[in-house]
């Protein structure tokens, strides 16, 4: 196990070294073959952890470190597991994705490394327990994802979300340093273990300080609200593997730092609980409201991702609350949903940017407003574009089904219990639920029928290129697990049984009672599924026998009399979220520009749309905006006159020296008034 | 099982009682309660034409429509007969297989490139979405009730013991019922016959659909209706034997198609921009339920 994991680690360093002395072409080949390997190891690890073994042993470490605990527990494998699939179709989609970048050989050779890198981090995070080389490991991971998402350089939209995630991401370090450095001080050892020493011996406030710092730090990678606001404009700017990537694990690594953080630490749940659980309602319903009216499909995903997190969460918040009043059942489903929906939408997500990659590189664009009709072009990916539709919004046979399910069946079981806090609590986050999966639907049925359906609204479709078979390859293999988990779910809760074992205590959740019959429920679902696909199979076969030999015809969409067709009569995604805009334009801001029409013979008319994030203006921008204004008080003293500095160095060497001086003094008047 | 070919057969008559009371209510003899099912049988019976901007989703979306209303109708029980499909949270199942057919069809509307059925699309998009709170929490009031969440357990649990829980139960049918005319786009949410394309929801998605296709649609519709039907009756049916909950099943199917005749006849269309509000009167009527439920077992604080 020792030896799988340093080989995992060396394959990784050998690779990077040996990147730069190939030919651009072999360099994707390399990354592919390095990233397969690694996959393969560490699937062997987790695969032998998840069979029972689960790896602790420790390196001695220098005398800054102290001993570096290496622990692979069931949580860590299932998030390798994840983990390593996404990068896996990563590689494979990516490898295509950069034919276009060809010419860059030296920015293609960096953006191989830092995938590599990118990779092994996030494995390593998984399984480190010691919290100075987790911090390094931690800077490591965000430090490759920039020189990801800033592939496109000189695009200056690019290069600036590349500094936000920057900024954000040490902001999150700063966070996640503040808490630990809280446990060193009081415990001497880096060691992951004494966060649970720690706050065992403490009232259960600290414990509940601590989390905050931890949640803090790890919401910010996560992208819960309102730390979310470096994802919408990271995820757009990054190339397409990327923004799969992304979405898919490297925010999931900050789920997998709270579950971490909550397997360790001793407090009061019920308060954590509750805590998560808001939190994860507004970001779920925040994130979709905000997804709707983005028109740049990448950008539209990246809010949906905030929005899944939300779901995520609310299993997290969930499963907490099961430990706080001690319900087995409920610990089970929402962990059991949280953790099922983290592969889902590692999956789902994957599979949308990934397709919505084809749409950027055969098309040119992502504005869904100057799209249409593309499902002429690129039946494939508009195909695996509608899976994943499907399955984020949650609707079986598809596997997001599975997880939300398990997580309204957790609120709907605790609903009935004695305390009224609890009971009011489910009724919120069942509505918040429902709104989300409401809301998804709206914001979906845009985005595909939009982009895929009806006639080109901006660009030609002959200008089109048709899809190459190596950029959709790639993407069935995720549609074929996405379906896996939906008529199968079984399977899958058996290994997530492992993790939620950890959370609720026992060894094996089978002597939780009930768990059988929630498998069993699972079970069912899947078969029903099966059935449901089944029946729109004969449904479908049933139509074609009858309609095989009638009389078909091809006509002109009606026009309500007019016969004539424009590409312009079409709805457009604006319009089609018109009611909802209006409806929800309280909680939203969208700039509009709009000339209208206006006397007899009107010139064209024209309207656009600009959406922003209230959040992001209030919490970070407004803010900001009034620290520079302080500060701009005292440009007058960075003048650039170098006898100025210099003064600036002498009254401050003067200060330094007198104010202990004046203190002393004063110190000695007081004494003196005193003893008069 | 037994519910599913009740309701299936409730589904052929159906629309043809709503319509007899329209005419009735307006003076005239009108057509007999078949006729609506022999217009379905002659749409199936013919071509189609397709509108030249489309590509294979509107084709295939009525198949999806039906099936799915089908699947879910296997989930609704009939008194303590439970339905094909019966598990614990079954109804969350049901729930997102009607809005599986529904994103079908809104789709299929937006791939004929007509400005009109994009309206249409938008609407029931949002208003299908404003409905599913008012269910939700409605199970949620009833799995608070019983202890149970499964549609068969819940009703075949549901007894009315106290005074208070006969409201319940009719604030509930009240709910079901809007909910019915809402997810079928009938008054006062939308008016199928205005046959003015701004004004429509439904009626305005289908508006390319021929022959086997809107054969298909359009008994869908009776099937959703007959579904709810379904739904309502299991509120007054209890644990009685299969002699009685049969009568009871037909007589409710009955009055709740009259009901929705006469709310047709008497009632005007809501503004289309004051639905979103009507909408939400049945969250916070579901609440005032959820309320009822816990005034009931005494759980306030």
């Amino acid at each position: 196990m020792r030896l799988l994991i340093e080989l995992f680690n060396l394959v990784a360093v050998v690779s990077i070294v040996a990147l730069p002395f190939l030919k651009v072409r072999r360099k994707g080949i390399l990354t592919l073959v390095t990233i397969c390997l690694q996959v393969v190891l560490a699937s062997i690890l987790s695969v032998q952890v998840l069979s029972g073994n689960p790896v602790d042993y420790s390196y001695a470490g220098s005398f800054i470190t102290g001993a570096i605990p290496i622990r692979v527990d069931y949580l860590s494998s299932w998030f390798i597991l994840i983990i390593g699939f996404t990068f896996l179709t990563g590689a494979v989609y990516g490898i295509q994705y950069m034919k276009k970048y060809i010419d860059q050989a030296a920015n293609i050779t960096l953006h191989a490394s830092a995938y590599i890198l990118a990779f092994t981090t996030l494995i390593d995070i998984c399984i480190v327990q010691n919290s100075l080389v987790l911090l390094v490991i931690w800077e490591m991971m965000a430090i490759s994802s920039f020189i990801l998402i800033i592939f496109e350089h000189y695009k200056t939209e690019t290069l600036r979300a590349g500094i936000n995630f920057l900024i954000q991401s040490h902001v999150c370090i700063l966070f996640l340093t503040l808490a630990f450095m809280w446990v060193r001080i009081k415990t001497g050892t880096y060691d992951f273990n004494d966060i649970t020493a720690f706050t065992g011996s403490q009232p259960s406030l600290i414990g509940v300080g601590l989390f905050i710092f931890f949640f803090i730090g790890f919401a910010i990678k996560a992208g819960f609200v309102p730390f979310h606001t470096w994802l919408p404009l990271a995820h757009p700017a990054a190339p397409a593997h990327i923004s799969g990537v992304m979405s898919g694990v490297i925010i999931k690594i900050g789920i997998f730092g709270i579950l971490r953080v909550l397997l360790l630490i001793k407090t009061n749940f019920v308060t954590i609980g509750y805590l998560i659980l808001v939190i994860s309602v507004l970001t779920g319903i925040y994130g979709v409201m905000l997804a709707i009216i983005q028109h740049n499909l990448k950008k539209l995903l990246a809010y949906h991702s905030i929005e899944n997190i939300g779901i995520i969460g609310i299993g997290i918040g969930l499963g907490c609350l099961g430990v706080g009043y001690s319900n087995q059942i409920l610990i089970v489903l929402g962990f059991s949903g949280a953790l099922l929906h983290t592969l889902n939408h590692s999956l789902f997500k994957s599979l949308l940017f990934y397709s919505t990659g084809n749409v950027y590189q055969l098309a040119h664009t992502i504005n869904i407003e100057s799209l249409g009709g593309l499902i002429r072009k690129m039946p494939q990916t508009a195909f695996l574009f509608l899976i994943g539709s499907l399955a984020i919004c949650g609707l079986p046979p598809f596997n997001g089904f599975i997880s939300e399910f398990l997580i309204y069946l957790g609120m709907f079981k605790s609903i009935s219990s004695t305390d009224f806090t609890l009971t009011a609590m489910m009724l919120f986050s069942i509505l918040g639920l429902v709104l989300i999966g409401g809301l998804a639907m709206i914001c979906f049925t845009k985005a595909f029928s939009i982009v895929f359906l009806g006639t080109p609204r901006q660009i030609s479709i002959d200008k089109v290129e048709q899809e190459k078979r190596a950029s959709t390859l790639p993407l069935y293999a995720i549609v074929a697990v996405i379906m896996a988990i939906g008529i199968v779910p079984i399977a899958f809760l058996k290994v997530i049984s492992l993790p939620v074992g950890q959370f609720a205590n026992v060894i094996s959740v089978d002597t939780v009672s009930q768990f059988s019959e929630i498998t069993h429920t699972a079970a069912m679902i899947g078969v029903y599924s099966a059935v449901f696909i089944a029946l729109v199979g004969l449904t479908i076969f049933i139509r074609r026998m009858i309609t095989r030999n009638r009389l078909t015809s091809i006509g002109n969409t009606w026009g309500c009399g007019y016969n004539g067709s424009s590409n312009k009569m079409q709805y457009t995604a604006s319009s089609f979220i018109r009611t909802y805009r209006k409806l929800a334009s309280p909680f939203l801001h969208v700039d509009k520009i709009k000339r209208e029409a206006k006397e007899i013979f009107p010139d064209s008319v024209h309207q656009e749309t600009h959406p922003h994030d209230k959040v992001e203006k209030w919490l970070i921008d407004k803010p900001i905006y009034a620290f520079r204004q302080l500060l701009s008080r005292f440009t007058f003293l960075q003048n650039g006159n170098v006898q100025a500095y210099i003064l600036y160095g002498f009254i401050f060497i003067t200060l330094v020296i007198l104010i202990p001086e004046i203190i002393e003094k004063v110190k000695f008047l007081i004494n003196f008034l005193n003893q008069i | 099982m037994v519910s599913l070919i009740l309701i299936l057969v409730a589904s052929l008559f159906f629309t043809g009682i709503v319509i007899r009371t329209k005419s009735l209510a307006s003076g005239r003899k009108g057509p007999g309660i078949f006729q609506p099912m022999k217009d379905i049988f002659r749409l199936l019976k013919k071509g189609s034409v397709y509108s030249s901007t489309t590509s294979i989703i509107f084709q295939i979306a009525p198949s999806f429509y039906i099936a799915s209303v089908l699947m879910a109708i296997l989930i609704v029980p009939l008194g303590d007969y439970p339905g094909v499909i019966s598990f614990q949270g079954d109804f969350i199942l049901f729930a997102y297989l009607l809005a599986f057919g529904k994103f079908f069809m809104i789709i299929s509307a937006l791939d004929t490139g007509s400005s009109f059925e994009g309206m249409g699309a938008s609407r029931e998009s949002l208003f299908s979405m404003l409905v599913e709170p008012a269910f939700f929490i409605l199970m949620g009031s009833f799995a608070l009730l019983t202890g149970h969440t499964s549609f068969h357990s819940i009703f075949s649990t549901l007894h009315y013991g106290s005074n208070i829980s006969y409201l319940l139960g009719l604030l509930a049918t009240f709910v079901f019922i809007m909910i019915a005319m809402i997810e079928n786009s009938r008054m006062p949410v939308d008016d199928p016959k205005t046959h003015l394309e701004l004004t429509m929801i439904h009626e305005v998605m289908v508006l390319d659909n021929s022959g086997f296709d809107l054969g298909l649609i359009l008994h869908t519709t009776n099937l959703k209706f007959a579904m709810y039907g379904a739904i309502i009756s299991n509120f007054f049916i209890g644990d009685l034997s299969l002699m009685y909950t049969i009568p009871i099943f037909f007589a409710v199917q009955i009055g709740f198609a009259i009901v929705a005749g006469l709310l047709e006849s008497f009632m005007a269309r809501f503004r289309m921009s004051h639905n979103p509000q009507f909408i939400f009167i049945l969250t916070s009527v579901s609440l005032l339920i959820f309320f009822g439920v816990l005034l009931l077992l005494e759980r306030f604080v």
